[in-house]
């Protein structure tokens, strides 16, 4: 049984439907994970133990267990506390919440990198602690992590596989279906792989000229120093 | 340059240090410092690296914590407040409301980079003294202007000279009208041929403000042309002080003199220290 490059044509409209589930998923639980990991940085490093210590336990948590653990977890568990979700709305969920853990990592050293003049400049001038993290803080420590979370959101979109556990109908289980009734496995396979690399491919390198647009930004500034 | 001011000798101090002390687990930085600063008075900081005169600018602008002591700004606890009848440690609030009567300069400029020129003057009179967007604009570019830096409001502070941002530094902090303004090695960090232009704002400052100064600085001709006084601080305590003349001219302690000369090898100060150390 040798590839069919007939049969490998026939099956691309029906992989290529399931493109914008998995696109919808990755995107989704990436705006997630963007969303919760910043007050997950916060709370991590607030000097109120009461939300610092249960925040921080949390995340390790969540980041030391594998996501399909977690995904049964939410998928098939949860239901008997009466919490019922889609695959589609389970999978985002677990998705965003997994990363947001790393993402959260990702915040805490970009707001670790503004220099401690900031915040000193911030008190001198008797800024509000609100004022000081959303115009001084925030601003100059976000831009610099913009490449690190490009890269989360290309590991996101390869980890979707991992949601065909939870019945979700993205492309590997397209595949799987499309194989489990022609009994042919190798060209769904190889075209959802190939699919993976002409989408993963461009953005890693669309990452990678940002990283080097901001590293040679962030040079310049630090040429004519702070 | 002569831009001293009579001080007046009875008026209540605008700063008050009672008994400062700051250690960093064993190390003792200060160790009891008592000192007055009168409203208007300009005070010179002089002594080695290390000892002490750096964190005594900090203690006031609350970027740390005293030990133990206290300071009053303006008849007013800093670092303590009133509840209920007791002295309590002040919180935010507290701070907030008496740490707008302090600026300071830092050595290492500390503009916000983000900001263009003017943006960084502007930011505090805007969401700190919550003015009008347009007033706090004209007073700003009144103040750029001041510093001699009109025609760069527009530019980033990374677009400038290190003289150029330690000068738009000055005009952030002047803009918020203080009462006192602490300059903390405010020329160190900057190339020799710079030093001048940002002196020049801050003596220009002086001869007109009611504003009082701390200056901790190692230009000892500086110190000498615009300070009323001049403070030898050393090993975590003010060891000598007394007008300019008599400080750099005719040193008393043992400690004082050896700083002197020390300062006179490395950075070719005037003869009379010499003279004064009797190493002539």
């Amino acid at each position: 049984m040798w590839w069919d490059w007939n049969y490998a044509w026939s099956i691309v409209p029906e992989l290529l439907r399931a493109i914008p589930i998995t696109l919808a998923a990755t995107l989704e639980g990436f705006v997630l994970a963007c969303l919760l990991g910043l007050p997950m940085a916060l709370a991590k490093r607030s000097q109120l133990r009461w939300l610092s210590w249960p925040v921080t336990a949390i995340a390790e948590f969540i980041r030391c267990t594998p996501l399909i653990i977690q995904l049964f977890f939410y998928y098939y568990a949860l239901p008997s506390f009466g919490i019922v979700m889609s695959a589609m709305t389970t999978g985002v969920i677990g998705l965003g919440l997994h990363y947001s853990t790393y993402l959260a990592e990702v915040y805490r050293s970009g707001i670790d990198s503004v220099p401690r003049g900031q915040w000193e400049a911030s008190r001198a001038l008797n800024f509000s602690r609100g004022h000081t993290w959303l115009r001084i803080v925030l601003p100059q420590s976000v831009p610099p992590t913009i490449p690190v979370m490009g890269n989360y959101l290309i590991v996101m979109f390869k980890e979707t596989p991992t949601l065909s556990a939870i019945t979700l109908v993205e492309l590997l289980t397209t595949a799987k279906n499309i194989g489990s009734q022609s009994f042919r496995y190798l060209e769904a396979f190889t075209l959802v792989g190939i699919l993976f690399l002409i989408m993963s491919y461009p953005s890693a390198w669309l990452v990678r000229k940002l990283e080097v647009h901001l590293g040679r930004r962030e040079r310049r500034a630090a040429s004519h120093g702070r | 340059m002569d831009v001293k001011r009579k001080v007046e000798e009875s008026a209540p101090p605008i700063v008050r240090y009672k008994g400062i002390s700051k250690a960093y687990g064993d190390h003792q930085v200060l160790d009891h410092i008592d000192l007055d600063i009168r409203p208007g008075e300009k005070i010179a900081l002089i002594g080695p690296s290390g000892s002490g005169k750096t964190t005594l600018a900090r203690l006031l602008m609350t970027l740390e914590k005293p030990t133990s002591g206290t300071i009053e700004v303006n008849g007013e606890q800093l670092w303590h407040m009133e509840r209920k009848g007791k002295l309590v440690e002040a919180d935010e609030k507290h701070l907030h409301r008496v740490r707008g009567q302090i600026g300071m300069v830092f050595q290492h400029f500390n503009l916000f980079p983000h900001m263009n020129i003017i943006r960084n003057v502007m930011e505090a009179l805007v969401h700190v003294q919550k003015l009008p967007k347009a007033e706090a604009e004209a007073r700003s570019l009144e103040m750029l202007e001041r510093v001699g830096l009109k025609d760069r409001t527009h530019h980033y502070p990374s677009q400038l000279s290190g003289g150029q941002k330690q000068r738009v530094a000055i005009a952030r902090a002047l803009v918020m009208q203080p009462r006192i303004m602490l300059f903390d090695e405010v020329t160190s960090a900057l190339d020799p041929e710079l030093v001048g232009e940002v002196l020049d704002v801050i003596k220009n400052v002086a001869s007109e403000g009611e504003m009082a100064m701390m200056l901790i600085t190692h230009e000892m001709d500086f110190a000498r042309d615009i300070a009323d006084r001049v403070l030898f601080t050393d090993g975590g305590r003010i060891v000598e002080q007394g007008p300019p003349e008599q400080i750099l001219e005719h040193p008393r302690s043992e400690r004082l003199k050896l700083f002197l000369a020390r300062f006179r090898r490395h950075f070719g100060d005037s003869a009379d220290v010499m003279t004064a150390v009797g190493l002539e």
